[in-house]
């Protein structure tokens, strides 16, 4: 076939309209949540105090940092999906999640503390929030992964951990109706590192899956 | 001068885009006819540049038409056509020459500054999109035939192939989706 040819078959499939890729990737992200809400009822559930735990700014504040991360993401990794897109101009958004952290602990600094900051830090779920985190984040990934496959990323492996910012941000949002640990130092050291974790293998995995 | 001319080819590619996207095929094959040439001069520069035989070029046009054809839904109606082009024209040139184990630099002024005043004709070795064709499953690889090769319309080709109008629609765009696999593969 040569390439008039090609050109000539490519114009009369002009009428196929592919789906947008923030519509493949919401489809795909709704149909992977059940997964991970499932393995969160199974080996977690939400903390037992959680109506009274509902009135301390430190624990609504955990879900703001994580809601805001997967907001942020979902917004970048769309935008990396066109191909002529630069990550420059958009990274402050991921800012936002951290920005959040920042003024959460500066405000728990301000207030007086029943128990020591190297406490508040190490909490008593840190091998918890390191594991439940990742693995709930895997069928979201994968979603994620699947939906910006639609797209045409220049760089694969940036948007790769985009979309694991964005399934661990969605993850983290689970686990953080379960943690007891409220402290925004404890969020910002072992949320952040589960985060660290599921964004490399996202970018890893991008490498491979995001080439168009 | 030039730059005055690239400009103005530019803004022909985005109208003939936008008309494309709402509809008009005669629209999108002009458009297609119309990058084909500066693809094909930059691809040739790109394989000489990394000391590679020129006539391998048709490979790569072949490969980034089709990428364009099956991502063209990540352009933006409100932004340039050419930047979107040259951008997944970029990926794919610099894709086929790694695969070649060269590493090449390529920026998208290569694209954007190349005038198609001496075409470069088209090597007449068959492709690698040639070459999968036959791999394809039996209906897609005959609609493709009638279509691309016997330049049938779908309406001719449904007839001859005894199957709706609608089917040869899904059949064409399946059998260019898998093309596109089988190149990323080979």
């Amino acid at each position: 076939m040569d390439t008039d040819q090609l050109i000539r078959s490519l114009a009369a499939d002009n009428s196929h309209r592919a789906r947008s890729v923030g519509f493949t990737l919401a489809l795909a992200l709704l149909a992977a949540a059940p997964v991970s809400i499932l393995m969160f009822f199974a080996e977690l559930g939400v903390r037992p105090d959680v109506m009274t735990a509902m009135h301390n700014p430190f624990f609504d504040l955990k879900f703001a940092v994580t809601l805001a991360l997967a907001a942020a993401a979902i917004i970048v990794s769309l935008h990396l999906s066109r191909p002529e897109a630069e990550l420059r101009g958009w990274a402050w958004l991921l800012a936002i999640p951290a920005g959040l952290l920042v003024a959460g602990i500066s405000g728990e600094m301000m207030m007086p503390q029943r128990l020591p900051m190297m406490t508040r830090l190490v909490g008593s779920n840190s091998k918890v929030c390191m594991s439940a985190i990742p693995a709930m984040s895997l069928p979201l990934l994968v979603a994620a992964l699947i939906g910006l496959r639609h797209g045409a990323p220049t760089r694969p492996a940036v948007a790769g951990a985009i979309a694991g910012m964005v399934s661990a941000g969605l993850a983290a949002t689970l686990y953080a109706s379960h943690c007891t640990d409220d402290s925004p130092l404890f969020v910002a050291t072992w949320y952040t590192l589960a985060t660290a974790l599921v964004t490399a293998i996202g970018a890893l995995a991008g490498s491979r899956v995001l080439r168009y | 001068m030039v730059g005055a001319r690239v400009r103005e080819r530019e803004d022909e590619w985005t109208g003939l885009m936008r008309s494309a996207m709402s509809g008009d095929d005669t629209a999108y094959h002009r458009l297609l006819k119309a990058v084909t040439p500066v693809l094909r001069a930059t691809a040739r520069r790109g394989l000489a540049r990394a000391g590679q035989p020129v006539d391998q070029s048709e490979d790569i046009v072949q490969d980034i038409l089709l990428a364009v054809h099956l991502k063209r839904h990540t352009w933006d109606a409100n932004a340039a056509f050419a930047p979107w082009l040259f951008a997944i024209a970029r990926n794919k040139l610099i894709d086929a020459l790694r695969r070649r184990g060269r590493r090449v630099f390529v920026s998208i002024d290569d694209f954007a500054e190349t005038l198609a005043d001496q075409p470069a004709a088209e090597t007449a070795s068959p492709t690698e999109v040639a070459a999968q064709l036959n791999s394809l499953p039996a209906r897609q690889r005959d609609v493709l035939q009638s279509i691309a090769v016997e330049s049938a319309s779908i309406k001719d080709t449904a007839a001859k192939l005894a199957m709706s109008e609608g089917a040869v629609r899904v059949a064409l765009h399946r059998g260019l989706a898998s093309l596109t696999a089988k190149l990323r593969e080979s």
